[in-house]
């Protein structure tokens, strides 16, 4: 299908954004990389009367290392941080889980920015910045706030922004010696949203889990932590017995929907699944 | 709302100006306005990888881009890069397994395998589907085109070798 006719500005810097946004009310849409919104305009799910086109406005994009935390800029592309060696370096968990984001073609052009305003709650990057409590930083005409990710992403689409704010960056905790992380989703062919999948994310202390944080997207309407499991391992070791507890954890934890081809049981299933496989892969 | 926008595009290395009206995607403009009808459009929602093109480097969904957006961007598609000679390898390849039935998803097809053989010189067979996992073909079945992507990365490999 073909979109409805809207009109399109390309503002050159924040404020003339705001301006257009101030007009504009909510007629009007931000475009980043387009590939959740023009999908939507193209099957006419959204119908707004502008589109304010962000990738004209300077300071807002690259990848840059801030003394304890990783800037990653709202437009930065899911492939540039798929391919960044400071990425890899200092926050590996969304190294690991880029590749799982759509295909080469889309990654290409979306934008992290993009994919935490849009909080699919099959989405990799919502989970990720849950589980390595990284921020979010949002602009508006009365200045910058930086929102912690875990209290971000409200319910289905819906986050703390406000009508007006802009996603500028987000800042991420960077990795140390003892850092692990794994990332891990089911999927039917390589791309596709998540059935289920997990951010794991750890300080390993002479073997032992700490800090742990387990965050599951495809599993509810947000990115959820999986907070039994979590209290059922911190502090230990990733032993089968302390495994098997966390996995049985998961049953107060997580209560999936029915997708069209898996029954809650099935992604309660592969919830265990992915933990014990996560598990396995942060202590080795 | 009829309001147009002048877009200048490099176009198979050629520059176009157009008045271009926000809601025309890139695909249809390549398509309807330059006559470029190689790349296809067919789900237009970014899921079957029919409409692929180039731009400034990196393939992209042309059904996912809007013409305006790409104002000042240069834009290849599969006209383009086999005027070049670029894709003769994958095209010979393509031919010799049968790797095209009705052909409908093959200039997509290649555009994804030429980005993937530039960049993943060293990809597996593996690694080779889940790179080219954003193209859909009804026809073949994948395995012919697998095996043609695979045969181009291994001959390229033994030749790149002293
Ligand atoms: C076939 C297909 C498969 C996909 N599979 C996956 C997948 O497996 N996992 C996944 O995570 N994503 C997937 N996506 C979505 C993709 O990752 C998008 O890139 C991402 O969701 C949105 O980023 P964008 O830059 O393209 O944003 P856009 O599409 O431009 O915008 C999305 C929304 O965010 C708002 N927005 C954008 N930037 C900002 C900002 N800086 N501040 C405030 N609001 C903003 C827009 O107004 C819009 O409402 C898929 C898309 C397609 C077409
Ligand atoms: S037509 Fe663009 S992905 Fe299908
Ligand atoms: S050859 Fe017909 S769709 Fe691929």
């Amino acid at each position: 299908m073909k979109a409805a006719p809207f009109a399109y500005a390309k503002p050159g810097s924040l404020r003339e954004a705001f301006a257009l946004l101030e007009r504009h009310g909510d007629r009007a849409k931000l475009l980043a990389g387009g590939q959740s919104l023009i999908a939507a305009l193209n099957m006419r799910l959204a119908t707004p009367s502008i589109l304010v086109d962000l990738t004209a406005i300077p300071g807002i994009d690259g990848i840059q290392l801030r003394g304890d935390h990783l800037a990653i800029g709202a437009l930065v592309r899911h492939r540039e941080i798929e391919r960044s060696e400071l990425v890899a370096k200092h926050a590996p968990l969304l190294s690991q889980a880029a590749p799982h984001i759509a295909h080469v073609a889309i990654r290409n052009a979306g934008t992290i920015g993009g994919s935490l305003a849009m909080a699919d709650p099959a989405a990799e990057w919502p989970a990720c910045c849950v589980a390595l409590e990284a921020h979010i930083v949002a602009a508006s005409p009365k200045g910058e706030r930086r929102i912690p990710a875990t209290k971000f992403f409200k319910s289905l689409f819906t986050t703390a922004l406000a009508p007006r704010e802009i996603i500028t960056a987000v800042e991420v905790p960077v990795a140390g010696a003892n850092t692990r992380s794994a990332f891990l989703e089911l999927v039917r062919r390589r791309g596709d949203y998540a059935i289920v999948g997990l951010a794991a994310h750890t300080q390993l202390e002479r073997g032992a889990l700490t800090r742990l944080r387990l965050v599951y997207l495809g599993v509810g309407d947000a990115p959820v932590s999986a907070a039994g499991a979590m209290e059922k391992l911190e502090g230990k070791r990733a032993t089968p017995e302390a495994i098997a507890a966390a996995q049985a954890a998961l049953e107060q934890d997580l209560s999936p929907a029915a997708d069209l081809t898996h029954s809650a049981a099935t992604k309660l299933h592969l919830a265990r699944v992915l933990l014990g496989r996560a598990l396995a892969a942060l202590v080795t | 709302m009829d309001e147009f926008f002048e877009a200048t595009i490099t176009v198979n290395g050629k520059a176009v100006t157009r008045r271009v009206q926000p809601r025309q995607h890139l695909i249809d403009f390549l398509r309807d306005e330059l006559g470029l009808t190689g790349s296809h459009t067919a789900c237009e929602h970014g899921v079957c990888g029919a409409c692929t093109v180039r731009i400034d480097g990196q393939i992209r969904r042309g059904c996912l881009m809007l013409a305006v957006q790409a104002h000042g961007c240069s834009v290849d598609t599969v006209e383009g890069l086999t005027d070049s000679g670029e894709l003769g390898a994958l095209q010979q390849e393509f031919h010799e397994r049968n790797a095209l039935q009705c052909g409908f998803c093959t200039p997509g097809m290649l555009l994804t395998a030429q980005e993937l053989v530039a960049t993943q010189p060293d990809a597996t067979r593996e690694e080779i589907r889940d790179f080219m996992s954003g193209n859909l073909c009804r026809c073949t079945g994948y395995q012919s085109i697998i095996d043609a992507i695979e045969e181009v990365i291994v001959t390229r490999r033994k030749g790149a070798q002293p």
